[in-house]
């Protein structure tokens, strides 16, 4: 789960990171009397969006007075912020954060993630900040401090002494340094975070250490015992469908393609995916209906899925396990009756009890395409939908 | 010999009295696993499909010399599980649970190694299918009649991609020594290559099946563990060539979130280690088949 910028701060500045003055508006008018309690004669306007890269995408302004922020924060609400982590159609403006203008000496780049090949948590520094950790990786590889911390001990000083000094930092801002390290350490996992960024960290002209930016995404699986961070969730920044989906406990990723898929398993989704790319098709969705794949779930996957409307072909692939493929293909013909559907729907069922499944399939009266392998269902999804298919083959409403 | 599991090993479920945990418990003791007992703190004397609850792992394995352990607590108390097996002497244990926070599994795996290599449990998972020897035993979830005893070993991550491929060996009469399940979870237990490693060192495995998937670097840690160390043939396939960066599909370790985790980079990756690679899932078994000859 991603937080936006204003939360992470807060959230870090509880763990005694440094943070400029800065206060939240949803509204122009909200935006400028903001930047008059927080005095001062710069203030940068940003906008709150899930997404990277908002600088060059005209999300950060910075302005110096009440009719510039006005104007700032009015050509941001309500529009859509593309930038290159957005995908084309840009996360939603709602929020604009207001902060203090900092007098800048130098940028620095930090991150905390979960390294999936030491199996620690690994912090990754550079003196390039501002630039994008890629960009670094890629222009300056050199500038790039690696830290990993040993779990049972946690992080130690000597650890942030060593970061502050190969970045070159002054011996008077070591232990600052130090400071906001340890912070962001203790927010990482006191709070089950995958993900702290602060990019830039600054060093102002009056030698302080300040966290200008900051990003934090944290574990899905942990929030059950994090409700104050479950609370910060922004469903404006997220596809409608998987907001959808994730309330109905599905696993759901939207893609540009138009053959829905749905799947029982992650993995074999996937593969599913990857089969319809083969047979010359483009798939519409990522879906794992789970082990189980009862009929209501199913029902709820169709839905779902036919709530995209790109969608011009369905293709079930459901591998029945430790249920049966009888029990799976009633649960299929259950949710088309219910579910009104009228483009071409593939199913290929297997495991146990296939051909009862089978049978079940061919006596609904369903116009229902049958598959017995993999590369058939995906050949027959991607078939179905290039012919557009005659009506006859159709699913219609039957209720 | 098979790997991990055979026969005789004698097995605990912890977790036994959940609705899953029983299901499965009659399900493996059907396919002839030795289950020896359960595990659920508070409930020692019950039983549950005849074998015996204990409240402490450590008590199962003093009543039964237990030596492998499964998996079933919810996510918020499943890692303190792995660590009580550890801890009690069990020699392999597979964690089914799908959903335990991946800082608890860093815990897990530094308690693990304060153990000497000798006493050190093997762990496989967490969020997997579980492990079956066909013919022999079972320790997971997985439906086992659709494997037919022989002489491919199958790692993978996914419970039922691992199905689809050990489906496609039958129809093709091809059988399996032993399908090993290391979970979708970006912090797990034994990796791609810890368990070829045990493969390359079985009699009974003659090939070597490795089922991938985006995000991560284990695919591409194996491929150069099979370059250096592998002489059985490997095939393998990596699921998500359609998959975006950036998205988490499914399983929670499925993610493309650096270089080298695409799938079609794995795939680059394990084809110059000379692995033989089936470009379709649909083509798993052909694939297998075709190197057996």
């Amino acid at each position: 789960m991603d937080i936006h910028e204003y939360q992470a701060k807060e959230v870090l500045a509880g763990f005694g990171v440094a943070v400029p003055d800065g206060a939240l508006a949803y509204s122009p008018e909200q935006a400028a009397y903001r930047a008059r309690e927080l005095g001062g004669e710069k203030w940068i306007v940003k906008a709150q969006v899930h997404a990277g890269g908002r600088g060059k995408a005209g999300g950060v302004k910075l302005c110096s007075s009440d009719s510039e922020i006005h104007a700032a924060a009015e050509g941001m609400f309500g529009q859509k912020l593309v930038t290159h982590q957005t995908g084309p159609e840009g996360k939603g403006i709602y929020r604009v954060y207001v902060e203090t203008a900092v007098n800048i000496a130098r940028e620095i780049y930090i991150g905390f993630v979960l390294d999936r090949t030491s199996q620690r948590v690994m912090i990754v520094a550079s003196g390039e900040g501002g630039m994008e950790i890629e960009e670094i990786s890629a222009t300056k590889p050199e500038s790039i401090v690696r830290t990993s911390v040993e779990p049972a001990v946690g992080l130690r000083d000597f650890q942030c002494r060593q970061i502050a000094f190969k970045l070159g930092m002054e011996p008077g801002l070591v232990q600052h340094m130090v400071r906001t390290l340890q912070g962001c350490y203790r927010a990482f996992t006191e709070l089950d975070a995958t993900m702290v960024e602060i990019n830039p960290l600054v060093v102002t002209g009056d030698n302080r250490i300040l966290a200008l930016d900051a990003k934090m995404t944290f574990d899905d699986n942990a929030m059950f015992r994090h409700p104050q961070i479950s609370e910060l969730r922004d469903k404006s920044q997220e596809d409608p469908r998987e907001s959808r989906a994730a309330d109905r406990g599905l696993n759901y990723v939207g893609l540009d393609g138009n053959i829905g898929c749905i799947v029982n398993g992650a993995g074999l989704a996937m593969a599913t995916m990857d089969t319809i790319k083969m047979a010359g098709g483009e798939p519409a969705n990522f879906l794992d209906i789970g082990g189980g794949a009862t009929p209501e779930r199913v029902a709820k996957a169709f839905r779902l899925v036919l709530s995209d409307k790109n969608v011009q072909a369905i293709l079930v692939n459901i591998f029945a396990g430790i249920n049966r493929c009888d029990w799976v293909a009633e649960g299929v013909v259950h949710a088309l009756r219910e579910v009104q559907v009228d483009i071409p729907v593939v199913v290929r069922l297997a495991g146990t009890n296939v051909e009862a499944g089978q049978k079940i399939l061919a006596q609904s009266g369903l116009p229902i395409i049958r598959a017995s392998t993999l590369s058939e269902a995906a050949e027959r999804a991607v078939g179905a939908w290039k012919n557009d298919l005659a009506q006859a083959t159709r699913v219609r409403a039957v209720v | 010999m098979s790997i991990l599991i055979d026969r005789s090993t004698p097995v605990i479920v912890q977790g036994i009295t959940g609705k899953m945990a029983r299901f499965h418990t009659k399900d493996m003791l059907a396919y002839g696993t030795n289950v020896v007992g359960g595990v659920v703190p508070g409930k020692g004397g019950e039983t549950v499909e005849g074998v015996p609850v204990f409240d402490t792992v450590e008590e199962a394995v003093a009543e039964t010399g237990a030596e492998a352990s499964l998996v079933f607590v919810p996510p918020p108390f499943a890692a303190d599980s792995i660590m009580e097996a550890a801890d009690a002497g069990i020699r392999y244990c597979v964690c089914i649970t799908d959903g335990i926070p991946a800082q608890d599994m860093i815990r897990v795996k530094r308690y693990m190694w304060r153990y000497p290599k000798e006493r050190r449990m093997v762990l496989t998972g967490p969020n997997c299918a579980g492990t079956i020897s066909p013919g022999k035993a079972m320790l997971g979830i997985m439906p086992g009649h659709i494997y037919i005893q022989g002489n491919v070993g199958i790692v993978g991550r996914s419970g039922t991609l691992g199905y689809e491929a050990a489906s496609q060996l039958k129809e093709l009469g091809i059988g399996v020594s032993t399908s090993v399940g290391i979970g979708g979870d970006p912090i797990n237990g034994s990796s791609f290559k810890d368990i070829l490693e045990r493969f390359e060192a079985d009699d009974e495995t003659h090939v070597i099946a490795m089922i991938g998937e985006i995000g991560g670097p284990q695919e591409a840690e194996a491929a150069e563990y099979i370059r250096d160390h592998v002489r059985k043939p490997v095939v393998a396939y990596v699921a998500g060539l359609t998959a975006p960066k950036g998205r988490t599909m499914g399983h929670a370790g499925a993610i493309i979130s650096a270089f080298g985790e695409s799938a079609s980079e794995k795939v680059e990756i394990l084809s110059a280690a000379g692995v033989t690679v089936a470009q379709s899932p649909a083509h798993i078994g052909e694939t297998i088949a075709s190197v057996m000859q």
